[in-house]
């Protein structure tokens, strides 16, 4: 006989709702662990899809996704120049906030390579990859832009024409795949007025050197294109992603491109750890200190209430000892209880997750040696919790039921 | 069922058992120097006014409430020596010892046969026979049909006869009762008190009972007279001429 399920169908009221608040406190530990997961795959997700072997950022920055780098689009036929170098990219990527539909509209805006790179790489959930060179933009699900919606960014309108799933960017904003120079000028967009009034800085400067006195048909150029004039620098971009031929040692190319001043070098994997390192270090250890924080509450309100039951039982317990019941048969009474609270709480808490999780405005990633590991902390706690309770019965003297 | 009563060896000696509860000014000598003999078989009722250490002395035999000086021997084997345990008192209990009190103590979360069931568990008996023994002895004392029920929605006797049932189940050597029938109306009291002399003359157990009820003292076959903690009657008045 059982007398732990025994008294649980006895007292069910008061164990089942001590289950659902531990399953609950337990379902928000299993979150934040999926959610630390969910921070570093959207952190890692891009650098690892778009498949480039080797990061070219500007000179001693740790860019582009930790911090800010600017390098002139021109690296990238540097970059090819290289033996053992297939292909060289532009990577052009920044976040905008814009208004669309009268909703605030978060993404990030990715630039692709066009006419090397039109997306072909990239999973595609409905629609195509990009087919022209402008106007053209792939999207990602979460921002809730349908297949042939018209988006009005800067002074152009761009059709959605394909849909990705679960492709964001380091902070969790959908991206958005445009064309690189569609993505430069979506970025660098100015107003019509602040084109003119650059023209005439650019003319006050030209007039203000004797270069301008020389040669005045420099000041007309002035206020022409800005890739019409020689002595404005390339367009920058942010870095250039170089990919490897087949065989080609990758330590060796990065060693050529380590002897560039004007550049640093990463490997994916350089890259992929200055995102942890960086970004998502501080998240972590704050959902770290969550869990524990929650961790340690769980315990302590599951002692709290297997003490109470314990205490509720005391004259039974007594009565027990009485009969000459041995240890194990009251401390498996109180520890199998524990244990079964625990269970259950984290049975429910994983079910509960199940439709909670996938809720979350952030993606939430449950791993199995999270789940595991989490079930040896709960099988932990549910014994340390039952200790209050097997001391305080330990000590309770049999002529107890006398009293 | 034993021949335990054809045994010569008496089922309780004990001898100059001293209980001092407290120290100092609170300082309580709730048992003075009692020394008596029980035998197999024989059911003793143990009569006194409030406070005269009644309970004391029947919890110092019952291996619950150690006593400060004295020694007690049950069926032959001493089991305590002052406060001192000789055997694991424990087993003891579990083996040769059976408890009934005022209270019936029934465990609230299992039903009428499961708390009978339990002591049998207890005692190494496996679920199925103990449950078939838990049962007889529940038809034994005319509470079979409750069986199934929780402690909650029996009566008063009910509950005694199955905290009865639960003190046989392990076919004690000695049966140890503090006002098992103070709970019960004259009638149902009477009734457990002859089930005791039953018990005691079938199996051979010896018997040891609290009582106050002076209506019943016919089925006892002594009774020891306690006052201030001594015992008045030294050892034997046969109250059954
Ligand atoms: N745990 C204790 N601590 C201190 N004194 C106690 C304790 N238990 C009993 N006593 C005292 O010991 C004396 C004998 O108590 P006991 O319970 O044995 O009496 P009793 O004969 O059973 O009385 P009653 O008929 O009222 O049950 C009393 O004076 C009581 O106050
Ligand atoms: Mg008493």
């Amino acid at each position: 006989m059982n007398l732990a399920t025994k008294d649980i169908r006895h007292n069910f009221g008061r164990f089942a709702l001590t289950t659902v608040g531990i399953g609950l406190l337990l379902m928000i530990v299993m979150g934040m662990g999926g959610i630390y997961r969910g921070l570093i795959r959207e952190a890692t997700l891009l650098v690892e899809k778009i498949g480039a072997d080797l990061w070219l950022v500007q000179g001693s920055t740790r860019g582009p996704f930790a911090e800010i780098s600017r390098v002139p689009a021109n690296l990238e036929d540097r970059a090819r120049a290289v033996p053992g170098v297939a292909g060289a990219r532009r990577f052009v990527s920044h976040t905008i906030q814009r208004e669309h539909r009268g909703r605030p509209l978060r993404m990030v805006v990715q630039g692709l390579s066009w006419p090397e790179d039109r997306g072909a790489w990239i999973p595609l959930v409905a629609g195509r990859p990009l087919r022209q060179a402008h106007f053209e933009t792939i999207a990602d699900r979460s921002l809730g832009l349908p297949l042939g919606e018209k988006l009005k960014l800067g002074k152009d309108v761009y059709e959605v024409v394909g849909l990705t799933k679960g492709m964001v960017g380091s902070g969790g904003d959908g991206l958005c795949f445009f064309t690189v120079s569609d993505a430069v000028s979506i970025q660098f967009d100015v107003p019509g007025e602040g084109v003119r009034l650059e023209r005439q800085a650019r003319r006050a400067r030209a007039e203000g050197q004797d270069i301008g006195r020389l040669q005045p048909l420099l000041l007309e150029r002035a206020a022409g294109p800005a890739s019409g004039i020689p002595a404005l620098a390339p367009p920058q971009v942010s870095a250039v992603m170089v990919t490897l031929q087949p065989g080609a040692d990758a330590a060796q190319v990065a060693a050529t491109f380590a002897t560039w001043p004007d550049i640093k070098v990463y490997s994916t994997q350089q890259q992929i750890n200055l995102l942890l390192a960086g970004m998502v270090d501080k998240a972590r250890r704050q959902l770290g200190l969550f869990r524990v924080l929650l961790i340690i509450i769980s315990t302590i309100i599951m002692a709290l209430i297997i003490y109470t039951l314990t205490l509720d039982k005391i004259h039974d317990i007594a009565m027990l000892k009485l009969m000459g019941a041995r240890n194990g048969i009251i401390v498996g009474l109180i520890l199998q209880q524990a244990l079964l609270i625990g269970a259950l709480g984290y049975g429910l808490a994983y079910w509960l997750g199940t439709f909670a999780f996938p809720k979350f405005p952030r993606l939430v990633v449950i791993e199995t040696p999270d789940l595991l590991s989490l079930a040896a902390i709960v099988l932990g706690i549910s014994v340390l919790s039952s200790l209050l309770g097997i001391w305080k019965a330990m000590s309770v003297e049999p002529n107890k039921v006398l009293s | 069922m034993t021949n335990a009563a054809a045994d010569t060896t008496p089922a309780i000696e004990a001898f100059n058992l001293t209980k001092v509860y407290g120290s100092g000014n609170t300082e309580v000598v709730a048992m003075k120097d009692v020394s008596l003999t029980v035998a197999r078989g024989e059911v003793v009722a143990l009569l006194g006014p409030s406070g005269a250490g009644k309970s004391t002395l029947l919890t110092a035999i019952g291996l619950i409430n150690p006593p400060t000086a004295g020694r007690i021997v049950i069926g032959g084997q001493p089991v305590m020596e002052a406060d001192h345990a000789l055997v694991d008192l424990r087993a003891f209990r579990r083996q040769h010892l059976g408890f009934i009190f005022q209270k019936s103590n029934l465990i609230p979360f299992l039903s009428a046969v499961e708390n009978v069931q339990v002591a049998l568990e207890i005692n190494d008996v496996l679920p199925r026979p103990a449950r078939s023994r838990a049962m007889e002895l529940l038809d034994y004392l005319g509470v079979a049909d409750r069986a199934n029920n929780l402690p909650d929605a029996l009566s008063g006797g009910q509950q005694q006869r199955v905290a009865v049932a639960r003190a046989l189940a392990n076919e004690p050597s000695l049966i140890l009762a503090d006002e098992p029938t103070a709970a019960l109306d004259s009638e149902r009291g009477r009734q457990v008190m002859e089930l005791f002399r039953k018990v005691a003359h079938e199996r051979g157990a010896a018997v040891m009972v609290v009582t106050h009820d002076h209506r019943s003292l016919d089925v006892f076959d002594r009774h020891f007279e306690m006052e201030d903690g001594r015992l008045k009657n030294g050892t034997e008045r046969n109250i059954e001429q």
